[in-house]
């Protein structure tokens, strides 16, 4: 199969790859670019570990083509921090403990940010039904909950 | 040492890996490449049962760009007359569940695998692999399995004298069980099932191989023991274990599941026969096919009570289902069951069951909560009987201090009483309950576990720490060990660096499981950083020209011990550390201990669920899990356990279970139809923490993990009794199973 050239802008920065026509989004990231951040739990749109945006949008990186990226902006967990200074949502997964194993953490993260970027305050309910695409088997989602509701009050008050 | 005198033990500190995994830098399994790598593909067979007669791999091994391909030809044998365990496993089941051998056993039994340039590529010669099956009939549950004329799974297996698929049997006995019924005034017996129930781990297996020439080779894998993949892969492909360095990657989730090897060994074979590294990872489908996931039971309790009820006899009898090859967890089983209770005649049975299913693997608590399952809903079932509290009806019957256990131990210190009075005085279990709403309690216990582990404790020359274990680190354990660490050197947390060591770097530790990694890692690392201080005393001694039992250590400084010893100012660890040249040279030490003193853990569950009568829809509203740790060392990790724990229970509970076709196929291989809970299924889930310290232990430390997964089924399944009034025995309470509850309550007494 002759492979497609795509361009796309990653993390802010322009991006060129080439691509087999049925490859996903997910695949290209990781084997192509070597960005790994985004994980396959399942890769069939269940369990939100390859969670990335599109143009914004919160979307499943298994579930896209990658020749779907042309001239879009996708945004990964890599471009989550400003340099050395975590977005405030790292900040508290780590400070309440959010995360065990930390597979299913990049996705948590680009998912909770894609909320608050929407919704800067969600109520417990609408976090979790958010939230409820993202698999974690090791927490029982208490603590991801308590950091996402915790930052989003944290920024309000920030931007106040 | 009381806690207020800690600075760090008992504080949720910051993980050392936490930046690299809220950015997306940590290593995970299938993270890793290497140049030249190549990708393996694993051939799965599509009967349930099934005689190979014969396989021919020359197509696949034409196709363009395959680079090898490998049967159970080049897996070592293990015959099956020979016992060889490796741990609680044994090897003549491991070389049969990598690779089938002369028979298939389940639906996804690997049969062959290849390696090829691309993924793609291996996969579409995979296909080309020529297989002459001769399909057998199935037997896919236990009464398929104990049936009269149940197809015999395996030729050279026998119960009683006759051929049976019943792989071994596990008893305990205390007493004698029928004069304790004659005693009884109430006897309640039940008969009860849970389903198999999937580790769920978000990462599936993978793993990186690469074998040189020499046949010195690196393997990158996911697991919960760096020491059993080497081992594993060592025997499994006749290469020696020093030629093999096995690095544990992060791990994303194990639960128990990834204690045993299944790509590991194929990959090194691949790579062996191609020259190339080769990655392999497991699909989801592969992963709900052919990997875990624990039993499923049936079983039979019957429970005797005086009127005030004192138990006078107890009794369990349990069938697990192994899957293809032996090894259900009926240790865990009849040994947890009745673990709570000091109950004089007791009697705990329990069958070892194959049928065409996966192996089993260890699930958190293996066979505990299954054990345990049936023995607290009769438990319930009694307290109502005599009008009592069924968290009075545990307390009267707590086992303590002193109690001998129906599996034998007698129990020093522990914190199981105190458990069920913390529940008592909740404000969850005194809160009202609103219509269609009910609360069930349970309690569970697990053995916790010791074994072999290694630590070094290094100075670095600017005088900071770096601690080095050999347990991959599952849940936070790092964190753990920063704590006790910086504890003992007096110094700030963050100047302990924690890494898991790879099988070249570090000496011999066991699997991560049993909840036994903080409580035996601490133990040596605690060794080995008292070996260092001793270190640093000498030092100071040297440099001030005393006698070192004149030096003591505190507060991150060596200090002479009292006015006797000299007026001196204090050595910090960094001054000492920048003079260790001149006074003997590096600092460190190690320790490599087979450690024992893990005591048992008990916990205690509340939980509120409510019932859409309409839709059948069971919903947990309110969550509280109360457990003795001995000592929380990080106190959001252990929280972090106890929440986890519950969750998983609560989906085994409620919704978890395979669906089978009638070709003996998994109907559900994957996260849509196997429902585990997601974030809008569950409430906040409430811990309370009871510290009792174990004794044995230098910082007090139980083990934590695997106890908060026990009681979670039935109290979902007590809380549901009390919402609607019907005792429902057979998990998991999905929709229908209610609804079907609902119309026909008799039946489901
Ligand atoms: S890997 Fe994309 S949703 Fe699971
Ligand atoms: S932290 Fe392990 S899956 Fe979420």
């Amino acid at each position: 199969m002759a492979k497609l050239h795509i361009s796309t802008t990653i993390n802010g920065e322009p991006e060129e790859f080439l691509c087999a026509p049925n490859e996903t989004m997910l695949d290209v990231l990781r084997n192509r670019l070597g960005l790994t951040g985004a994980k396959e739990g399942c890769g069939s749109g269940d369990c939100g570990a390859c969670s990335i945006t599109l143009d914004g949008t919160l979307v499943c990186s298994c579930l896209m083509l990658a020749a779907e990226a042309e001239d879009k902006e996708i945004s990964t967990i890599e471009g989550m921090a400003d340099g050395e200074t975590l977005h405030p949502l790292q900040q508290k997964f780590l400070e309440e403990a959010a995360l065990q194993c930390g597979i299913c953490t990049p996705g948590m993260l680009v998912a909770a940010k894609a909320l608050l970027d929407e919704n800067p305050d969600p109520t417990e309910t609408e976090v979790r039904f958010w939230l409820a695409g993202n698999l974690c088997r090791c927490t029982g989602y208490d603590k991801i909950i308590r950091a996402v509701m915790d930052t989003a009050a944290e920024m309000r008050g920030a931007t106040k | 040492m009381s806690s207020n005198d800690n600075k760090w033990i008992g504080e949720s500190t910051i993980r050392p890996d936490g930046a690299d995994k809220v950015t997306g830098r940590a290593t995970f399994a299938a993270d890793s490449t290497m140049p030249g790598m190549i990708w393996g593909k694993v051939l799965r067979s599509p009967h349930a049962h099934a005689v190979i007669k014969s396989v021919d791999t020359s197509k696949a091994e034409a196709f363009p760009g395959v680079k090898a391909v490998i049967t159970s030809s080049d897996i070592v044998d293990f015959p099956i007359d020979t016992p060889f365990p490796l741990g609680i496993q044994d090897m003549r089941w491991m070389c049969r569940n990598v690779m089938a051998r002369d028979k298939v056993l389940f639906h996804g039994h690997p049969v062959a695998a290849v390696a090829a340039m691309t993924e793609a590529i291996a996969a579409e010669a995979c296909k080309l692999i020529e297989i002459d099956y001769e399909v057998l009939p199935h037997a896919i549950e236990i009464d398929d399995a104990l049936a009269d004329d149940a197809p015999i799974l395996h030729d050279w297996m026998e119960f009683e004298g006759k051929p049976s698929n019943i792989a071994g049997v596990l008893e305990h006995t205390k007493g004698d069980v029928a004069s304790g019924f004659a005693e009884a005034d109430v006897i309640i017996e039940r008969k009860f099932t849970t389903r198999p129930v999937h580790q769920g781990y978000i990462e599936p297996h993978a793993c990186l191989v690469s074998v040189a020439a020499d046949n010195k080779t690196t393997i990158w894998s996911s697991s919960q023991g760096q020491f059993m993949v080497r081992a594993m892969t060592a025997l499994l492909t006749g290469l020696s274990q020093s030629d093999i360095r096995a690095i544990p990657a992060e791990i994303g989730g194990g639960f128990g599941g990834k204690t045993i090897v299944y790509l590991e060994p194929l990959a090194t074979a691949l790579s062996k026969k191609s020259g190339r590294p080769v990655k392999m990872a497991m699909t989801r489908e592969e992963v709900m096919r052919a990997s875990g996931p624990t039993s499923g039971s049936k079983s039979v309790v019957k429970i005797g009570c005086k009127k005030d009820g004192t138990i006078t006899a107890a009794e369990g009898t349990y069938w697990l289902q192994a899957g293809g090859l032996p090894g259900a967890p009926v240790r865990g089983a009849v040994g947890c069951a009745l673990a709570p209770y000091d109950i004089p005649n007791g009697h705990t049975l329990g069958y070892d069951v194959v049928c065409n299913r996966s192996k089993v693997a260890a699930y958190r608590a293996p066979g505990a909560p299954i054990g345990s399952f049936g023995v607290e809903c009769v438990l319930d079932e009694l307290a109502e009987e005599l009008g009592l509290d069924p968290l009075d009806l545990r307390l009267k019957n707590a086992a303590k201090e002193g109690t001998e256990a129906v599996h034998g131990p007698v129990y020093p210190v522990m914190g199981y009483v105190e458990s069920l009075e913390s529940a008592k005085a909740h404000d969850h279990y005194n809160a009202p309950l609103g219509a269609n709403q009910g609360r069930g309690v349970a309690s569970g216990f697990w053995f916790n576990a010791g074994g072999e582990s290694s630590a070094q404790v290094n100075i670095t020359e600017d005088g900071n720490v770096v601690v080095t274990t050999g347990h991959p680190d599952i849940g936070g354990s790092r964190a753990g060990i920063a704590n006790i660490c910086a504890e003992l050197l007096g110094i700030d947390y963050k100047r302990v660096s924690v890494l898991i060591g790879d099988t070249a770097t570090i000496g011999f530790s066991n699997l991560t499981g049993g909840s036994r990694v903080l409580f035996a890692s601490s133990m040596v690392v605690t060794e080995s950083t008292g070996k260092v201080i001793r270190t640093l005393c000498e030092l100071a001694a040297k440099i001030w020209d005393i006698d070192p039992d004149a030096v003591d250590w505190e507060d991150g400084a060596a200090r002479p011990a009292g006015a006797n010893a000299g007026q001196f100012e204090p050595l910090t660890l960094a001054e000492l550390a920048a003079r260790a040249n001149e006074t003997g040279g590096p600092i460190g030490a190690g320790a490599q201990v087979n450690t024992t003193g893990a005591e048992g853990g008990f916990g205690t569950h509340i939980c509120d669920v409510e019932v859409d009568p309409e839709l059948g829809i069971a919903r947990v509203i309110r969550y509280t899990v109360l457990q003795d740790v001995g000592r929380a060392v990080h106190p959001a990790y252990v929280e972090g356990q106890m929440q986890g724990g519950a969750a998983q229970a609560i989906g085994w509970a409620l919704n978890e279970e395979y669906l089978y076709d009638k070709d003996g196929k998994v109907d559900n291989p994957g996260f849509l139809d196997y429902r585990m809970p997601v974030a809008s299924d569950l409430p906040m889930l409430d811990t309370h923490i009871i510290e009792i310290p174990n004794p044995k232990h230098p910082q007090g430390v139980r083990g934590v993990g695997e106890v908060p997964l026990v009681p979670g089924l039935s109290a979902v399944r007590n809380a549901v009794y009390n919402a609607i009034g019907v005792r429902f025995n057979d998990l998991p309470l999905s929709p229908p199973r209610i609804l079907d509850g609902l119309n026909v309550p008799e039946a489901a007494e």
